[in-house]
């Protein structure tokens, strides 16, 4: 069982790649590792004419910190990404789901920008991105322009990228004063399976042990990654009781929008969205102390 | 459709090659060079039968495109011994603690475990079964592979001392 038949390219440049992707207008694929559009071109969901490789572009795994960012490139494998000791000291969020993403030998062929791409509601990395605000930077024939990731998932498989526009990199500001953030992944068969139900969590606390800022993301509850923008608002000035982790469990539960399939039914990923994020929370917590 | 020129270093012979595009490294490694120890099992890149190393990183070989691999340095299963008659330690582990039934899964174990060892070289029983948790066994069961890992890690531990 062969892959059907496309032609191939290896552009040297992110603009190259750009031109060839508006050309065939819809008639294209990039691929990075390849897990996700191999797997759709053997299942007939990805019928690409043209193939292009990232390959080529020099730079284009790279990850580089400055003095007030990170940026993860386009070709940055998941094992890299979770590996990266930056990643692992500001987001901790994020390298644990790039640890737990698919196999060993998925995690050193898979890109965490591909995750992203790949849309799929149960990504691992999406939600850990969406708690440290990440920005999608996007190239287009034309130039550049960011797109925050809270707006680049719009349903299953559909993202905001138009014609000819591709992803570059992925951009995280690194955080300021004491952060704490953790990403809890529930898969009954092992963490080889994907996500049934995938949470992160990020607070940001002041001196006085209040919470300056939060961030609560929930995956494979809805069509997209998303945040759960009202159990954060909750927690903005408070104090972490037991009774306001419970109280915020229970409206992240409620901002879930599950569905019943193979792996889980609607009610049970709900009552886990609750779970999770209070495991999460305590986490957060546990590690501020 | 043009085929591809690429160049592949397999086990340290290099071979140059004109591929179609669309053909993935386990085809090309099978059928254009005739190393057939590397296996095809369910080709979505969960059981692992197909796993090879890539510049020392382990990958499912269904899962990439043979040009994917153009100028990199693949080692599988037929390159993993130096001698012609001998085996590499892990083999050897394999053989000794009947880690080997029908012996499908047995080439992407060795590699996993070799690509586990190269990084971990005392892994602990959990690191292990992590660490092999992208290949899948039918009939052997796991815990004879485990206990392979084990042996040929506190083997290659003694070994790597006495040097």
């Amino acid at each position: 069982m062969s892959l059907p038949k496309f032609t191939y390219c290896e552009p040297k440049t992110l603009e190259e790649a750009a031109l060839k992707l508006a050309e065939y207008d819809g008639r294209a694929r990039i691929v990075a590792g390849g897990t996700d559009l191999l797997l759709g071109m053997r299942r007939g969901i990805a019928k690409p004419e043209v193939v292009i490789s990232l390959a080529r572009i020099a730079g284009a795994n790279a990850i580089v910190a400055s003095a007030t960012e990170l940026r993860i490139g386009a070709m940055a494998t998941l094992a890299e990404v979770a590996q990266h000791p930056l990643v692992q000291q500001h987001f901790p969020a994020l390298a644990c789901a790039a640890a737990v993403t698919g196999t060993v030998q998925i995690r050193n062929m898979g890109t965490v920008v591909g995750n992203i791409c790949n849309a799929s509601p149960s990504a691992d990395t999406a939600t850990p991105l969406l708690i440290y605000d990440a920005k999608m930077i996007v190239v287009a024939p034309g130039g550049e322009r960011t797109v925050a990731l809270a707006e680049f998932f719009r349903g299953p498989g559909k993202t905001a990228l138009t014609q000819g526009e591709l992803v570059k990199e992925i951009v995280l500001k690194l955080p300021s004063g004491t952060t704490r953030s953790n990403y809890q992944k529930l898969s009954p068969r092992s963490k080889v399976d994907i996500a049934i139900v995938g949470v992160s969590a990020l607070l940001a606390f002041s001196e006085t042990g209040a919470i300056r800022r939060a961030r609560i993301a929930i995956g494979s509850v809805a069509p997209v990654p998303k945040r759960a923008l009202e159990a954060e608002n909750m927690l903005e000035g408070c104090q972490l009781t037991p009774e306001v982790i419970a109280a915020v469990a229970a409206v992240a539960a409620k901002e879930a929008a599950p569905i019943t399939d193979m792996r889980a039914s609607e009610d049970y990923r709900r009552s886990m969205v609750a779970v999770l994020t209070r495991r999460a929370l305590q986490q957060n917590q546990r590690e501020q102390q | 459709m043009d085929k591809v020129c690429i160049t592949l270093n397999v086990n340290g012979d290099r071979y140059e090659l004109a591929v179609d595009p669309w053909r993935t490294l386990v085809e090309v490694l099978r059928d254009d060079l005739n190393l057939t120890g590397t296996k095809i099992g369910c080709q979505t890149g969960d059981c692992g039968a197909c796993t090879v190393l890539i510049d020392g990183k382990s990958v499912a070989s269904c899962m990439m495109l043979a040009v994917a691999a153009d100028n990199k340095n693949i080692a599988t299963i037929e390159g993993l011994s130096t001698g012609q008659d001998e085996l590499h330690p892990i083999q050897e582990a394999f053989v000794e603690q009947g880690a080997i039934q029908c012996g499908y899964c047995t080439p992407g174990m060795v590699l996993s475990t070799k690509y586990l060892l190269d990084q971990n070289p005392d892994p602990t029983e959990t690191e292990i079964r992590q660490a092999l948790s992208g290949n899948l066994c039918r009939c052997t069961g796991y815990h004879r592979i485990v206990k392979a890992v084990e042996a040929v890690a506190v083997k290659m531990r003694a070994d790597g001392k006495g040097e």
